[in-house]
């Protein structure tokens, strides 16, 4: 279920992510060092840390786009990716957009029926340059979302959004995330946004995992909940901010 | 729903009188100058755009026919418009100048042809390959600052003053600027786009097709455009050498016999030709970039 990026596949794994050991410099400095992370099948897993800290540059190892590594990193073979830019082709309308890379030729219904699942499907044949920010955004969630993923990497998928879109997208994202069952890892600078939708909150830090805070709370969860409040600001001490 | 609209006859859109009488402490405070939001529609010209776009041409070309009429422009100046028209409607009933375009074009569509497979194939191996790059690039790059037309002794040289220089000469001027142009489209695609389509599992082949190719397009186009001039000036170079045929032989022959007014048919026919030659380009702009929201002016 997983594959290696750069080593053979060891077949006893039971975790969604396994990482060990990782290190990636940039110009000999270390951006990642010594890295362990541990995702569960199915776990929301949100990721916080300063500007700079090498947030993207793990999501970017995760996803296998950056391979100039050492260390461990185990990701399943299904893994799908949203940034924070929509990065869509605008060449290409919108379904076949979903549907690039798929193997074989799929249809524009398979494409259509994601697009419905984030409210987009009247817009499947618009180009991607007429689509709104948020619009966009949602046909890149759809486009992760149609392969099917074990993993689903989003690097501040909601960092580019309207305070009111944003809200929008975050509970779709927990929606679709609740209905799929893969497991997440979402880099965020939102702490509010990460303790509403994440199982786990990573801090990181030093190029290291410096905090893991494990979210008990209900959902849907409230954020006028006290105990809501509590995590939110022991979160944010841990990322250096006082909020009293 | 209308912003601000002045009656038709009221002597000015200023309606800051109203907005005072709004103002809770009126009196002395005056706000903003306000102005009305003109819609587009009623800014537009009542003069349909093509009327306008032709009116130019058409004045100039009256104007040259008074000035022919009273004298002031003599016919071994230049020939009226009159003339010329006349001239034109004898070239083509006689079936010289239909013959003649015949030739140029098609000596223009083999050296587009050639030119077109030479450049984009050699900007597609120096922009899709390093080693393309480094074998490719630096050679094209040396021979683009030679200026084409100084080759057109040596191309006589070596293929003699058949049709095969001429093509030759066209070939060379259309090879440069699509080489450029589509391997500067290539180079200028959006990495962020290269790795979304890395992390969507396209093969490198995939990558070429669905995203390099068509970020590059556009600058491919406006190479072909600009080659498409070039083709034209070639042909001019190209067929006052040595040349029994084709619409600069036309010319040639012209100038012997003093004769302006074919002179001025040939530059209409090449006029019109590369206007022509730009429609096509434009239609495939439309065609092809349709994705691309332009913007079309004011
Ligand atoms: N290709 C690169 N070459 C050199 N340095 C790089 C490169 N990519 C990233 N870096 C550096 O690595 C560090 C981590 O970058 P990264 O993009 O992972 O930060 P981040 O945590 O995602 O920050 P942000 O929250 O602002 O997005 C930064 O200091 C950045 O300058
Ligand atoms: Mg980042």
């Amino acid at each position: 279920m997983a594959t290696d990026v750069h080593r053979p596949v060891t077949p006893t794994v039971t975790q969604a992510v396994r990482v060990e050991g990782l290190s990636r410099t940039f110009d000999g400095r270390a951006v990642i060092d010594d890295l362990r992370l541990d995702i569960a099948p199915g776990e929301f897993v949100a990721l916080l840390g300063r500007s700079g800290c090498g947030k993207s540059t793990l999501l970017r190892i995760l996803a296998g786009l950056d391979r100039d590594i050492k260390g461990t990193a185990l990701v399943p073979r299904r893994r799908a990716v949203a940034f924070q830019a929509p990065r869509l082709m605008p060449w290409k309308k919108v379904w076949r957009n979903v549907l690039l890379g798929l193997p074989g030729k799929p249809e524009r219904a398979r494409a259509e029926r994601t697009l419905d699942e984030v409210g987009l499907g009247h817009r499947a044949g618009a180009w991607p340059k007429t689509l709104s920010g948020g619009e966009a955004q949602r046909a890149s969630l759809a486009r992760a979302l149609v392969r099917e993923p074990d993993l689903l990497l989003l690097d501040e998928p909601f960092g580019a959004l309207d305070a009111l879109t944003r809200i929008k997208a975050q509970h779709l994202v927990a929606e679709v995330w609740q209905r799929r069952g893969c497991a997440v890892l979402l880099v965020t600078h939102d702490v509010e946004e990460a303790v509403l939708l994440a199982d786990r909150v990573l801090v990181m830090d030093d190029g290291r995992i410096a905090h893991e805070q494990h979210v008990g709370l209900d959902r849907p969860r409230d954020i006028t909940d006290p105990r809501f409040a509590e995590l939110r600001a022991g979160l944010l001490r841990r990322l250096g901010v006082d909020t009293a | 729903m209308s912003i601000s609209h002045a009656p038709p006859g009221s002597p000015s859109p200023d309606i800051s009188g109203i907005s005072k009488s709004f103002a809770p402490n009126a009196e002395g405070v005056s706000g903003p100058d306000l102005q009305p939001v003109v819609p587009v529609s009623s800014r537009r010209a009542r003069v349909p755009r093509w009327l306008r776009r032709t009116s130019g041409p058409l004045l100039l070309l009256v104007l040259w026919q008074l000035l022919s009429a009273t004298g002031v422009l003599t016919a071994d100046v230049l020939a009226s418009p009159e003339r010329i028209a006349q001239v034109g409607r004898d070239l083509i009933s006689d079936g010289s100048l239909p013959s003649a375009m015949g030739t140029s074009l098609r000596r223009v569509a083999f050296g587009l042809l050639f030119g077109t497979v030479i450049g984009t194939g050699l900007a597609l191996v120096s922009g899709l390959f390093r080693i393309g790059e480094d074998l490719v690039d630096a050679p094209v790059q040396m021979l683009r600052t030679v200026p084409f037309v100084g080759l057109i002794p040596l191309f006589i040289i070596w293929f003699g003053i058949g049709e095969a220089p001429k093509t030759a000469i066209i070939t060379l001027g259309v090879t440069f600027p699509l080489y450029l142009n589509v391997y500067a489209g290539i180079r200028g695609v959006d990495t962020q786009l290269i790795e979304a389509g890395e992390s969507l599992g396209l093969s490198r082949w995939g990558l070429v097709r669905h995203v390099v190719l068509p970020g590059a397009l556009p600058g491919a186009l406006t190479g072909l455009r600009y080659s498409l001039g070039v083709a034209w000036l070639a042909l001019v170079f190209a067929e006052q050498v040595n040349a029994d045929s084709g619409i600069g032989f036309l010319r040639v022959q012209a100038r012997e016999f003093l004769r302006t007014d074919v002179i001025v048919v040939c530059l209409i026919v090449y006029a019109f030709l590369g206007l022509l030659a730009d429609f096509i380009v434009r239609s495939l702009e439309r065609l092809l970039l349709q994705w691309r929201p332009t913007f079309t002016g004011r």
